[in-house]
């Protein structure tokens, strides 16, 4: 009986989905639930942001946001991306937060002819062997910011750097893409268990190693946990931390407090990045919103954007897809970063910067820009790609 | 008045035979692959309920068959497209997409991890044997975590399904069937295995296994070949699995994973075969329809949960057919 | 020498975290027969309710003070509404049970708090490391968290040998109907022994929260740790929680830190690190499997 309802619903439910046809659909993909839902949910409040100032519309198109939880999980991700391209005809997606997820949804969404503009993850495999005329990362390959604090820290003439990540792929391409850019000897290099919470015993090796500075990676609590118990050991007085963007977004600076103040890390993006775009950004996402934005909602914010200059370009239809495709490829959008094209494989070349953590005036953490490390960096897995 | 159990199974039997056409006919294809993950799932809840309803052996550790079932396909795959060699020495082993060859593989590589870890595990009971299955669950998914090459924890993709002579398993309709098949035929065989004397020997073993050592059964055996025929059978849901989303990776195998099939048993009826399935349907049913209206849609199946253990004593399968279910 | 003896008190402190949360879970387990998968919400709801009262006032004790009671309320709550329906019933029903309410929470705090992480800092007082031996430094508030668990394994000790009600719930946990024909409420008795274990486990989250990360969901991330402790050291046994938490946070620790090491002398360093990390993930499991395939009641099976 349950049964014959709960389908009988769904099909009537979806029935209605599928009438309505007027404005362009984007389906949105991303994690909403778990501890890593605020990532989500950055993503998804950028990209409403810059619907919402175009009241509904992008690059003048009427659009539809439809958004779903993937709860982390790649299968859930793919019934998911699934049912927005087969029921919603949904032919623009977006939103994946994790590589994981992403390995497993976008050669799906790729392979059945529908677009997939990345605002988070960028595997190297989707830059590299696996890349595709329809799959677009408007964030960075997964290794950029790490490869600019390995240039910075060799530029600062630190020679004895300690490293440490998560013992998984994205963890080993992180301290590899550091590596790729320092040149200085490797006084340990400590892979941790995923989703570790105590990290008193790799803290206590670490000083017994005696580096002159320490590189770590380590998304999400993780990272909290680390910087957390790093100051509670003393360590941040003695020997310099240096990061990812990733464990210093203004979310997590507030769980972290002054444990992060004065730790120099990697990204392509900052509040504080002075240009009119990004100035008017940080101004209405704070209006809006009630919080500093994240990189993550930066480029939320940015994949909305690109894809309103691909949609005013074929006047919202998306079937004509070599012409979208081609003004994807363009990259023509007022983007809060300063500047940005792709490269041949569809992946940034962008410039990125490292920032300080500070303390503001009115005693919030936020970043500062130090330096631009990069100018117009290109990830390293693009001559593997086959396109063009 | 007609049995309603039968009522209900055959009702349940027409609406899955019907699905293809009629999502067809409303134009909603794409529920076919939400409803082969059920039809999979189901597969791996009702091997479960052989161990867990009908041989009172608690286990959190069910999902790592499915995750080695899941990487035998994903491995020979990825070493078919590379052409390269999964082993050459001491025997050639090269990578393959045709199921008649993988399939089996899986199969008895998750029936070979039951029967070791199963032989360790059988020797605790109770909280004890939960504990354990998870242990050996958890040393899987680490294991498989670090393997790098086959992708760590960001998971193989396959590029296609595997080949079949005569099925197109690329065809979402054809793969469904298939997996409409082999559920079938797995709860006709559970069904009569436990109606056998064999099954009536493991449910001796859950009412009281000194009473079956006293009248002369090696308890231990049926019980270790018990779990292995389980491990056999969620291995293949894993296979399934792996081709019906094109991909596998260690959160397949992970202990939240265990745990949600365990709540498929119970939420549908353990020790039923048909409960599990049932269960199964609701869990994926709900997990994607609330999903659809609030982001918040586990604050609305926590309770719900709850209610089905409070009020529907022998889960919905029992509600359902005001019978059947478990003893008590 | 100094860094082995620094990592023998790491490991001392991971051990006497584990035992804060172990010993609630054990004690309900132990006492009433249910299988709480729920217990790490309290640990969570704990650490919540610190932080946040924490933040507000700027005092760590007040948060303590707060938290302790509200968590205690919630679990109460829980015992009267939802646990108390299922004590006659499978195990299996209440691990279901509690599995909806592992979501139930998780989602009401990201309701309630939202996504973000909270912040909670060590308090001033506890601030800072001091020099056990020369050259170890050590972070006085990871001692004051060894000191909270000797004190609460001092405190349970006493309760259960030393007073009235402590004798009570021993009685009613080998025979309930005795103890209820005795004139003893058994029922308050039972929401009383499920109060103090939601305690003991806010208690660790609030323990816990300076150090780690206060979001939805860290409550499971221990939560598996915990069950491995109680069930290495005997369901049901206070003692056996404290014994197999140590011997948890040992193996744990010493995992980490000196695996990768010793495998050193035999593989190249990259293997080494690889295997080592994997190694040291899956150490606890090995060392429980260990543990049950020689002594599968666990170390200190409790009476039953």
């Amino acid at each position: 009986m349950r049964k014959i309802v709960l389908s009988l619903v769904i099909l009537l439910f979806s029935m209605s989905g599928a009438m309505a046809a007027d404005p362009v659909k984007i389906g949105m993909i991303t994690t909403l639930s778990t501890k890593a839902g605020y990532l989500g949910e950055d993503i998804r409040d950028g990209f409403k942001l810059a619907i919402d100032q175009g009241q509904g519309k992008l690059g003048n198109i009427p659009v539809e946001l439809m958004v779903e939880d993937d709860g982390r999980k790649p299968e859930k991700g793919r019934q998911i991306a699934e049912r927005f391209m087969k029921r919603d005809k949904a032919q623009i997606l977006t939103g994946i937060v994790f590589s994981n997820v992403a390995m497993a949804v976008v050669p799906k969404i790729v392979r059945s002819g529908a677009f997939y503009v990345s605002p988070n993850a960028g595997p190297s495999k989707l830059a590299g062997k696996g890349c595709d005329k329809n799959y677009f990362n408007v964030a960075w390959q997964n290794d950029n910011l790490h490869e600019a604090v390995g240039q910075y820290v060799t530029e600062k003439k630190y020679n004895n750097v300690y490293l440490l990540a998560p013992n998984y792929p994205a963890g080993k391409d992180a301290l590899a893409g550091f590596k790729r850019f320092y040149k200085g000897k490797v006084a340990g290099e400590v892979y941790t268990t995923l989703g570790q919470s105590d990290y008193a015993a790799e803290l206590a090796s670490l000083r017994a190693a005696k580096p002159d500075a320490v590189y770590f990676f380590l998304p999400g609590g993780m990272g909290i946990n680390f910087i957390k118990q790093y100051a509670q050991a003393g360590l941040n007085e003695t020997t310099p931390l240096f990061g990812p963007a990733f464990s210093f977004d203004e979310r997590i600076l507030k769980a972290v407090g002054d444990a992060a103040v004065g730790v120099v890390n990697g990204s392509q993006w900052s509040a504080d990045l002075d240009t009119p775009e990004n100035m008017a950004f940080v101004a209405a996402f704070r209006k809006a919103y009630g919080r500093t934005p994240t990189l993550y909602a930066s480029q939320g914010y940015d994949a909305a954007l690109l894809i309103g200059s691909a949609l005013a370009a074929v006047k919202g239809d998306v079937s004509q897809s070599d012409a979208f495709r081609a003004a994807l490829e363009k990259a023509d959008f007022p983007t809060v970063r300063g500047a940005f094209k792709f490269g041949k494989n569809h992946h940034p070349v962008q410039d990125i910067y490292v920032r300080e953590v500070i303390k503001d005036e009115q005693g919030n953490f936020t970043n500062r820009l130090l330096k631009k490390v990069f100018t117009d960096h290109a990830d390293a897995y693009g001559p593997e790609c086959s396109m063009k | 008045m007609i049995n309603r159990k039968a009522v209900i199974n055959v009702l349940g039997l027409l609406i899955f035979l019907l699905l293809p056409p009629l999502t067809q006919l409303f134009g909603q294809e794409y529920l076919l692959s939400l409803f082969s993950r059920i039809l999979i799932y189901g597969l791996a809840a009702a091997s479960l309920d052989l161990i867990l309803g009908y041989g009172g052996m608690v286990s959190l550790g069910h999902a790592v068959f499915m995750g080695i079932g899941g990487y035998s396909v994903g491995i020979l795959a990825f070493h078919s497209y590379e052409s390269t060699a999964f082993m050459s020495w001491p025997l050639l082993i090269s990578g393959t997409e045709n199921a008649l060859l993988v399939w089996p593989v899986a199969v008895l590589a998750a029936a070979f991890f039951g029967l070791v870890t199963g032989a360790i595990c059988l020797r605790t009971k109770g909280m004890h044997f939960i504990m354990i299955t998870l242990a050996f669950a958890q040393m899987a998914y680490y294991f498989f975590v670090s393997l790098s090459t086959y992708g760590g924890s960001d998971g193989l993709s396959l590029y296609n399904r595997n080949t079949m002579p005569l099925f197109d398993l690329g065809s979402d309709v054809t793969f469904y069937y298939l997996c409409l098949g082999i559920l079938l035929v797995f709860l006709l065989m559970g069904h009569r295995l436990m109606q056998s004397h064999f099954g009536r020997v493991i449910s001796g073993c859950r009412e009281n296994e000194q009473r079956v050592q006293v009248l002369g059964f090696a308890s231990y055996r049926y019980k270790l070949a018990c779990y292995t025929f389980a491990a056999a059978a969620a291995g293949l849901a894993g296979a399934l699995l792996a081709n019906q989303g094109e991909f596998v990776s260690p959160g397949l195998m992970h202990w939240t994973k265990s745990g949600e099939i365990m709540v498929m048993v119970l939420l549908g009826g353990m020790g039923t075969l048909t409960g599990p399935v049932l269960g199964a349907a609701t869990l994926l049913l709900m997990e994607d329809f609330l999903a659809m209206y609030t982001e918040h849609w586990m604050v609305i199946l926590g309770p719900f949960l709850i209610v089905v253990v409070l009020f529907a004593k022998r889960g919905l399968y029992g509600l359902l057919t005001g019978a059947g279910g478990r003893h008590d | 020498m100094l860094l082995f003896i620094e990592q023998l008190l790491n490991g001392l402190q991971l051990g006497v975290m584990l035992f804060l949360m172990s010993a609630g879970l054990t004690l309900v387990f132990g006492i009433m027969q249910v299988i709480n998968l729920a217990h790490g919400s309290f640990y969570m709801i704990g650490a919540y309710v610190a932080a946040t009262v924490a933040a507000r006032s700027g005092s760590f004790l007040l948060g303590m003070a707060v938290a302790l009671p509200v968590a205690a309320a919630v679990g109460m709550t829980v015992e009267l509404t939802v646990l108390r329906r299922l004590y006659k019933r499978d195990h299996l029903d209440q691990v279901l049970a509690t599995f909806g309410l592992i979501f139930f929470f998780n989602e009401l705090t990201r309701i309630i708090w939202g996504r973000q992480p909270l912040f909670m800092d060590i308090p001033a007082w506890l601030g800072g490391a001091v020099e056990l031996l020369p050259g170890v430094h050590y972070p006085v508030y990871r001692l004051a968290i060894i000191l909270v668990g000797v004190l609460v394994a001092l405190f349970l000790y006493l309760l259960f040998s030393r007073t009235r009600l402590g004798m009570q719930i021993r009685a009613g946990a080998s025979n309930r109907e005795m103890v209820a024909a005795l004139g003893v409420n058994i029922r308050l008795l039972y929401t009383l022994v499920f109060g103090l274990g939601t305690m003991l486990a806010a208690l660790a989250g609030i323990m816990a929260g300076p150090i780690l990360a206060v979001e939805a969901g860290m409550g499971e991330s221990i939560l598996i740790l915990t069950f491995v402790v109680i069930v290495i050291g005997g369901i049901g046994s206070v003692r056996g929680a404290l014994i197999g938490a140590l011997l948890v946070g040992m193996v744990d620790t010493m995992g980490r830190a000196f695996l990768p090491d010793v495998l050193r002398f035999v593989f190249s360093p990259a293997t080494a690190d690889t295997l080592g990390a994997s190694l040291s993930s899956m150490s606890v499991y090995i060392f429980m499997a260990m543990v049950l395939t020689f002594k599968p009641a666990g170390l200190f099976p409790a009476h039953n």
